[in-house]
């Protein structure tokens, strides 16, 4: 008797498999947290550092924090010196200002008693700091720099290129999902043929048309030798196939004109499509790197991201402007992105392309 | 509330569709004479010709000429001033005592770059899906927050080459924010981007940390397509989670791994930007790829003359290794539809 209502409990009270919890469950969520410190960290680590003065970010070991040391102007020296907290001999504590450190000690001087100076051990001397934000960092290269330009320059390739490239490929995609046209599958192996040679392996030639256009050292360099993708043709094609004909007869039988069938009724309806390409095509033309470098030589044609790029080049010591400027390039696209994650992921999912 | 927010937003697309509207009415007065001239039938040629003109001068057209710039000398970019034809930059780029040893080959640069990139291609794409696999695996677990887990992953891929490359070099200094990290928890400072001996380590974890978000998420496409009746019919046998692994995940996620190996492949072997901004392929040339060398014989402006046409000549290199892996790829993913089909 006991032995069977044991037997039914044990029986009733089993966890089922599900409900366990496994070895590899505990190490997904270890593996997760480690990953949202790699993967997001340094992005964060950027937006707050790029929030500090120079002197914050070459400071070694980091704050996390944009926590500055206070700096005082004392009569006698020519630059603002940086304070301490100094512990003296009898115990107190006093504020003094730094005017060099020699090897394990400091030379100080009291900002209210300029004319003496005292040497201090530097383990007796802690920092004075305050929580301030360098809005500087994002003012003055916009400013002195030509960053505004290169803003400016990048926008109006990624708007434009978009724009092209949204027209010509759902044109071609019209042709080749609608029509039966002789020549057609010749068409399709065509486009398909340029999938196979990306720009890596024509670099040369391709800078050689844009020479012979006059495009070097032009936008135009940069926008058209990618404005049609065939990627782009594809994913738009594949779209239309599925748009049901008779709408396309029936427009016909209005008198419509295949141009008019094109914008009134078959672009209206590959929004979908044509909405997911844009993104793709904004992504591509705001991140592009090679090609601009290659056809842009002068600062008054840079886009932002050879702008950047030179920009480091120039001034490797003020990293302060640098990653001020690298979070300028890289917020429109984490704007779009916070907007638009599902959208994007389930693109590339679906079309697998980026 | 919701229905008046709707109808501004309609407001404001049809605003915004107003100049468009303009001009696809423009484009039509030439079309409709066009249409009435050819006839219907010849029309898609006409929707098809803009396309095919950009494809014909920016890739055809190139492509054809890539040959002749390989197989012709001379620094002018003008056809008519080159000297024709001549094999001189593939005997210049092929001409090595030892094909293993890139200090015996006249062009030491392209070698050290072949070396480089198979180096690195290797490492790169082998670590980037094991990550990804185990990556894709974890968020296709029902675990909390997956959402938000997924774009945190997958987040990096939208970042510019120029911006990872800066982050990283900047995380990556001697004074930097990882080396603070090593030093809190006793270990020596590494200088990751000058010690010849850890830059190829550091650039093939950069870009695995910039490009293993969209793997993941093809990956994940694959897991997902995953019938879930064989899971549960494993689950009723009890079958333990290593062995369900093993047994069914995998072995029907390979098709898929196959078509995700050669993209990345493909991908990897064209590597250059993140590299650029990062190191410039130095110190020395322990970082520098074929692409590297494409890019510094054939454009970069400082030191010794451009040469054209050895760019071209190691282009064509590149291509053929690209092609390879195209036509791999098509062959895979064409029998994985038709397994599919099957199904």
């Amino acid at each position: 008797m006991s032995e069977t209502t044991s037997r039914i409990i044990k029986i009733a009270t089993k966890k089922r498999y599900k409900n366990k919890y496994h070895w590899t469950d505990y190490f997904s969520y270890f593996y997760l947290f480690l990953g949202v410190l790699l993967m997001f960290g340094p992005v964060v680590w950027l937006g707050l550092s790029s929030l500090k003065t120079l002197a914050g970010i070459q400071e070694y070991p980091p704050t996390i924090l944009p926590l500055s040391q206070i700096q005082v102007d004392v009569e006698g020296y020519d630059k603002p010196l940086p304070i301490f907290n100094v512990t003296q001999e009898d115990g107190s504590v006093k504020q003094l200002a730094q005017i060099k450190r020699i090897g394990i000690n400091a030379k100080m001087v009291d900002p209210l008693n300029p004319g003496e100076t005292v040497k201090v051990p530097i383990d007796k001397r802690e920092k004075i700091r305050e929580f301030k934000i360098q809005w500087q960092n994002y003012v003055d290269p916009l400013r002195k720099y030509d960053f505004l330009l290169y803003f400016k320059n990048s926008t109006f390739i990624t708007v434009v290129a978009t724009i092209i490239t949204l027209i010509i490929n759902s044109m071609a995609a019209y042709a080749l999902s609608i029509y039966e046209f002789r020549g057609k599958n010749f068409a399709l192996v065509f486009v398909i043929g340029t999938l196979l040679i990306p720009l890596t392996i024509i670099l040369v030639p391709v800078f050689y048309v844009v020479a012979n256009f006059g495009m070097i050292n032009s936008l135009w360099g940069v926008i058209l030798p990618g404005a049609a993708t065939p990627t782009g043709v594809f994913l738009l094609r594949q779209y239309m196939l599925t748009l049901p004909r008779e709408l396309i007869e029936a427009a016909r039988m209005d008198h419509a004109s295949e141009w008019a069938i094109y914008w009134r009724v078959v672009l209206p309806l590959s929004i979908p499509a044509i909405a997911v390409l844009a993104i793709f095509s904004i992504m591509w033309r705001w991140n592009d790197f090679l090609w601009p470098l290659i056809v842009l030589s002068k600062s008054e044609v840079y886009t932002l991201q050879i702008g950047l790029n030179a920009f480091h080049g120039e001034l490797t010591s003020q990293w302060n402007y640098v990653l001020s400027m690298t979070m300028v390039t890289l917020l429109p696209i984490a704007i779009i992105f916070a907007y638009l994650q599902k959208f994007i992921t389930t693109g590339i999912a679906s079309t697998g392309m980026k | 509330m919701e229905n008046i927010r709707n109808q501004t937003k309609i407001f404001f697309l049809r605003i915004l569709n107003i100049p468009f509207a303009f001009l696809m009415q423009a484009i039509d007065l030439i079309m409709w004479p066009i249409q009435k001239i050819i006839g219907v039938r010849n029309m898609p040629y006409i929707f098809l010709l803009p396309n095919l003109i950009f494809f014909g001068l920016f890739v055809i057209i190139p492509l054809g000429a890539n040959f002749f710039f390989s197989l012709s000398s001379g620094d002018e970019l003008l056809f008519a001033e080159r000297e024709l034809p001549t094999t001189k930059q593939y005997d210049q780029l092929f001409d090595c005592e030892s094909y293993l040893n890139p200090n015996t080959c006249t062009e030491d640069f392209f070698w050290r770059g072949v070396y480089n990139t198979i180096f690195f291609v290797v490492f790169q794409v082998g670590l980037m899906i094991f990550f990804s696999v185990l990556t894709a695996v974890i968020l296709n677990k029902k675990i909390i927050g997956r959402g938000f887990f997924r774009s945190v992953f997958f987040f990096p891929v939208l970042l510019s080459p120029v911006v990872v490359g800066l982050i990283w070099q900047w995380i990556l200094l001697k004074n930097g924010a990882f080396n603070a990290i090593i030093e809190s928890y006793g270990g020596d400072k590494v200088s990751f981007l000058t010690d010849p001996s850890w830059a190829m380590a550091s650039v093939i974890f950069v870009s695995i940390w910039a490009h293993m978000g969209f793997y993941t998420l093809i990956v994940l496409a694959g897991l997902q397509a995953i019938p879930p009746n064989l899971y549960e019919a494993a689950e009723m046998d009890g079958t333990s989670r290593e062995r369900i692994f093993f047994r069914i995940t995998l072995p029907l996620l390979m098709p898929n791994l196959l078509v995700v190996f050669i993209l990345a492949s493909i991908k990897g072997v064209q590597t250059f930007d993140e590299i650029y901004v990062l190191t410039g392929g130095g110190p020395g040339t322990s970082t520098s790829l074929i692409v590297q060398y494409i890019f510094t014989t054939g454009f970069a402006s400082s030191g010794s003359v451009q040469n054209f046409g050895l760019a071209a000549a190691a282009s064509m290199v590149l291509g053929v290794v690209l092609l390879f892996l195209t036509l791999m790829q098509l062959y895979f993913s064409r029998n994985k539809e038709s397994k599919h089909q099957e199904i």
